[in-house]
C-alpha cells in the first residue's frame, strides 16, 4: 500500500521503475530482500545525489545487502541495472583522440594522435599504462581493447565469456607479467632482493587483474546495450557461493567455496560449542538440593540438576577422492576437521579403488589446506584402474580397520556410490552398522540420481542409519547441525 | 528534525578530522543513517575498525558514546534497566503510608536504574549507542533490542513507555560468529568493513604513526597486502599492521628488507604455522611457489 502511495506522489518516476526491476532481480538471485528494506532503499535512494554513481551504489548495499556473501550478486546486478550510460560510453566512438583525453595516454612518442593506432603503438599504450598502473588509463585501453580485439556486433548471439577471451588472447596477457618484471627491474638498476620481486610481482599482478575487470566490465556494459537489462540480467544469474553445487562447480566458483568454507566452520564450531553448553542442564538432582538447602534452614531455595556430559562421538570419515567427487570430499573433510574438538577423535580415510588412512597428514599439520593438498599428493589410493571401486576400497578398510569401530563411533561415507559396475561389497556397510553407534552415507548427487546408471545407492543405504543429500555448502551446514 | 551532515562528503571530512579515514561504503552509510534514522550494522573481519567508527563518529559529532558491550547471557536487567530493590525496600519500611500509596511510589522514577540501552533513549544531550559484539548475544536476546532499535523506545510495564528524547546514531558490531536474525538485519543499515585496499591502507599508516616516512609506510601496506593474499589461520588486521609500523619506526628501521621483516613479524602475525609460512613465502621472491593449489 505505502508503494503505491510513495510511487504516486512522486508520479511513475522512472528511477522508482528501474529500482523495483532491480531488487526483482536481486530476488531472482536468490537474494532475500523483503518489502521493508524495498521501502528504505527507496528512501535511500531520494538522500543521496543520482549522478554520483559510487554513492548510490552503497546508499542500495546498506539497505538491500545484508550478508557478506551477497555482495558479489548484488554487484554484478548492479552492473547492468545502473551500468553507465552517458554519451562518453557510446560503444561506438571510434577514434582514439576523441575516445580518451590525449594526455591521458600520451605516447612517448606523441605518435598515433588523432590517427587510429597500429596494432604495435596500441601494445605500447597498454603496457605504459600497466607499468604506471593508472586507473583511468586502465579503464581506457580497456574500452579501447575491446573495441578493437572483441569483435563485438549487435545482436550476435555469443556469451560474454567468449568475447571476454577474444579479447584477452589478443592482448597477449600471459607474458605480460614476465614483460613488466623485466622493465622494473631495468628501472631500479640492480638486481632486487627476492622480498622486493615479490612485492613487484603481487603489485603487476593486481593490475593485471583490475584491466582484466574493467575489459569484462566494458563487455558487459555493451552487451546490455546490445541485448538490454533483463536480457542480460538473466545470462549472467549466477548461484550464491552456498548454493554451487560441489559436482559441478567451474574453478571459479571452486575459489569462491573455498572462500566460504573458512566463516561458514567458524560459525558452526561457535553454534554447536554453544548448543552443548545450553544443553547440558539436566533432570533434578535430588541429593544434592537437599545437602544445598541445609544452608538456607531446610527450604529447597536453590534447586541442584544433574549435569549431562554429551558424549564427543569417535568420526570415521571414509570419503572418496575420486575425480568427480574429489572437490565434496575435500570441503566436508575440511569441515569436519575445522570442528573435531566437539569429538573425541576422528580418522580419516581416502580411497579410489584402493584405500589409505590420512589421519596422520591432518594431524601433523597445522593446516587443512595444505593437509588436503597433501592428501591428494601422497595417499596410496589406487588399486587397479584408478577408478572408484567401493566394494574393494570398503572390503579393504573392514580387513585393516574394522576392528577398532566401536559402539561410540559414527562413520560417515562420502561419495557418489557409482561403483564401475564392481562388485558392492554392501555386507561391510552391514557389518559397520551393526558395530558402529550411527553410520551416515553423504552423497554429492541429488536424490533423484541416486540409483541411475552405475550409482547402487541403495544397496548401500540399506545399511545406513541416514543418508543425506549433500550438494552444496547450505546442505553440509545442515547436515552438521542436526547430526551433532 | 535538523541533520547532521551535509552530505557523505562532509561525513568523510568530519571523520577525517578525528584521523579515521572513511572510503566511500563507510562514509554514505554514515550518512544515509542519519537521514534515514536507522542504526547501522557492522560486519566484518576482526581489527578492521568496526568499534573505532562507532567512537570515531561519536567524536566527530561532539556526542556521548554510551556503549553496551555484549555477551552471553546479557538480559535486560543489564541491558535496558532495572528497579532498584533495595532502595525499593527501604521505601516501604520507612513510612507507614497506605498500601497504595506506597505500591505507586516505589515504581517511579526515583527507583529506576537506568543501563546503557534507556540510557540513550532518555539522553537529551547528543549521544551515539554503540551495542559492541552483538553477535554474542543468544538470538531469545536479540528481541530485547528490536523495539529500542526500530521505534527508539523502551517499554517498562510499570510506568509506560519512554520514547526518545532525540533519535541517538546507533551502532551494533558483530564479528559474524552466528548469523543474526532476520528480524534484526531488517531494522538496520548493513555496512561491511573489509580489510582496506593499498591506498587506504598506506594513508591509514601514514595518519597514524607518528614520524613515519612516506615510503615507508608504502612498502608496510604492500607487504601487509602480499601477507593477506596468502592463506593464514588469521590475516594481519590493521591494528596489527599499524602496531607492525610502530615497530619499525621505534627501531629505526627505514627500509624493510627481509632480515628486518623476519625480527618483527611476530608482531603482524600471531601463529607460529603463519610466521613460518609468511617469511618463506616472502623470501622466495616467486609468487605461487609453495606448490599449494590455487
Amino acid at each position: 500500500m505505502q508503494v503505491t502511495a510513495r510511487g504516486a506522489g512522486a508520479g511513475p518516476s522512472p528511477l522508482l521503475g528501474l529500482l523495483g526491476g532491480f531488487i526483482a532481480e536481486l530476488r531472482r538471485a536468490g537474494l532475500p530482500v523483503s518489502l521493508t528494506e524495498h521501502l528504505d532503499a527507496t528512501e535511500a535512494a531520494r538522500h543521496v545525489p543520482l549522478d554520483d554513481r559510487e554513492a548510490f551504489k552503497f546508499a542500495l548495499a546498506a539497505t538491500l545487502v545484508k550478508h557478506h556473501a551477497h555482495w558479489q550478486a548484488f554487484e554484478t546486478v548492479f552492473e547492468v541495472y545502473f551500468s553507465l550510460r552517458g554519451a562518453e560510453y557510446e560503444p561506438d566512438g571510434d577514434s582514439w583522440a576523441d575516445d580518451v583525453d590525449p594526455a591521458e595516454l600520451l605516447d612517448p612518442r606523441g605518435e598515433g594522435r588523432g590517427a587510429p593506432l597500429s596494432e604495435d603503438a596500441f601494445a605500447r599504450l597498454l603496457f605504459a599504462a600497466l607499468l604506471r598502473g593508472d586507473q583511468a588509463q586502465l579503464r581506457a585501453a580497456a574500452r579501447r581493447a575491446v573495441q578493437r580485439y572483441g569483435g563485438m556486433a549487435p545482436g550476435r548471439p555469443v556469451g560474454g565469456t567468449y568475447y571476454l577471451y577474444r579479447t584477452l588472447r589478443s592482448l597477449g596477457l600471459e607474458d605480460m607479467l614476465e614483460r613488466l618484471l623485466e622493465t622494473t627491474r631495468e628501472q631500479a638498476g640492480r638486481p632486487l632482493t627476492p622480498l622486493e620481486e615479490r612485492l613487484e610481482r603481487d603489485e603487476m599482478e593486481s593490475r593485471i587483474e583490475r584491466l582484466r575487470k574493467e575489459v569484462e566490465a566494458e563487455i558487459r556494459r555493451r552487451l546490455v546495450a546490445d541485448r538490454g537489462t533483463e536480457a542480460m540480467a538473466r545470462t549472467l544469474r549466477k548461484p550464491l557461493p552456498e548454493d554451487v553445487e560441489f559436482v559441478h562447480a567451474t574453478r571459479e566458483e571452486m575459489e569462491a567455496l573455498r572462500k566460504a568454507i573458512h566463516p561458514l566452520t567458524r560459525k558452526l564450531a561457535a553454534r554447536l560449542s554453544r548448543r552443548r553448553r545450553h544443553r547440558s542442564r539436566g533432570v533434578l538432582d535430588f541429593r544434592r538440593t537437599i545437602r544445598q538447602s541445609l544452608s538456607y534452614g531446610g527450604v529447597p531455595a536453590e534447586p541442584r540438576f544433574r549435569y549431562k556430559r554429551p558424549a564427543k562421538p569417535e568420526i570415521m570419515v571414509i570419503a572418496d577422492i575420486s575425480g568427480s567427487v574429489a572437490a565434496f570430499a575435500r570441503f566436508t573433510l575440511h569441515l569436519v576437521y575445522a570442528i573435531s574438538s566437539h569429538f573425541s577423535k576422528v580418522r580419516s580415510f581416502v580411497f579410489i579403488d584402493g584405500l589409505d588412512e590420512v589421519t596422520d597428514l591432518f594431524e601433523t599439520s597445522d593446516d587443512i589446506t595444505e593437509a588436503v593438498h597433501r592428501v591428494n599428493t601422497s595417499a596410496d589410493v589406487v588399486w587397479v584402474d584408478g577408478h572408484s571401486d567401493y566394494g574393494h576400497a570398503l572390503g579393504v578398510f573392514w580387513d585393516r580397520y574394522g576392528r577398532s569401530v566401536n559402539p561410540r563411533t559414527t562413520v560417515m561415507v562420502l561419495g557418489d556410490a557409482r561403483n564401475n559396475y564392481h562388485a558392492s561389497g554392501s555386507w561391510v556397510m552391514r557389518e559397520l552398522q551393526r558395530k558402529a553407534r550411527r553410520v551416515f552415507w553423504l552423497n554429492p548427487e541429488p536424490r533423484s540420481y541416486w540409483d541411475t546408471g552405475d550409482s547402487i545407492m541403495s544397496e548401500y543405504s540399506a545399511h545406513c542409519d541416514g543418508t543425506f543429500e549433500v550438494r552444496t555448502l547450505r546442505h553440509l551446514e545442515r547436515f552438521v547441525e542436526q547430526t551433532f | 528534525m535538523g541533520h547532521r551532515f551535509a552530505g557523505v562528503g562532509a561525513v568523510r571530512d568530519g571523520l577525517d578530522g578525528v584521523q579515521y579515514l572513511a572510503d566511500e561504503g563507510i562514509a554514505g552509510v554514515v550518512y544515509l543513517a542519519d537521514r534515514l534514522a536507522k542504526p547501522v550494522l557492522v560486519e566484518g573481519p576482526a581489527g578492521t575498525g568496526k568499534t573505532q567508527l562507532a567512537k570515531s563518529t561519536a567524536e566527530m559529532c561532539g556526542a556521548r558514546l554510551i556503549r553496551l558491550q555484549c555477551y552471553e547471557g546479557i538480559d535486560e536487567s543489564k541491558a535496558l534497566y532495572e528497579w532498584n530493590y533495595k532502595k525499593q525496600l527501604l521505601r516501604i519500611q520507612a513510612e507507614s503510608q497506605t498500601w497504595d500509596e506506597v505500591s505507586d511510589d516505589i515504581f517511579s522514577e526515583e527507583f529506576l536504574l537506568t543501563r546503557p540501552l534507556l540510557e540513550a533513549i532518555r539522553a537529551t544531550d547528543p549521544v551515539v549507542l554503540l551495542v559492541d559484539e552483538v553477535d554474542r548475544v543468544e538470538v531469545e536476546t536479540e528481541a530485547l533490542l528490536l523495539e529500542i532499535l526500530s521505534d527508539y523506545q523502551v517499554s517498562i510495564p510499570e510506568l509506560g513507555t519512554v520514547e526518545a528524547a532525540q533519535i541517538p546514531l546507533v551502532f551494533l558490531t558483530s564479528n559474524s560468529t552466528r548469523e543474526l536474525s532476520e528480524a534484526l538485519k531488517r531494522r538496520c543499515l548493513y555496512l561491511y568493513i573489509d580489510y582496506p585496499g593499498l591506498e587506504r591502507e598506506r594513508e591509514i599508516v601514514h595518519t597514524k604513526v607518528p614520524g613515519i616516512s612516506q615510503s615507508l609506510a608504502d612498502e608496510v601496506a604492500r607487504i601487509v597486502r602480499s601477507v593477506r593474499q596468502l592463506e593464514l589461520k588469521k590475516a594481519p588486521s590493521v591494528s596489527e599492521t599499524l602496531d607492525w609500523a610502530r615497530t619499525l619506526v621505534l627501531l629505526g628501521v627505514e627500509h624493510v628488507d627481509a632480515e628486518a621483516a623476519a625480527e618483527t613479524v611476530q608482531v603482524l602475525l600471531k601463529h607460529r604455522s603463519d610466521i613460518e609460512k609468511a617469511l618463506k613465502e616472502l623470501s622466495t621472491g616467486d609468487a605461487r611457489s609453495s606448490g599449494l593449489p590455487r
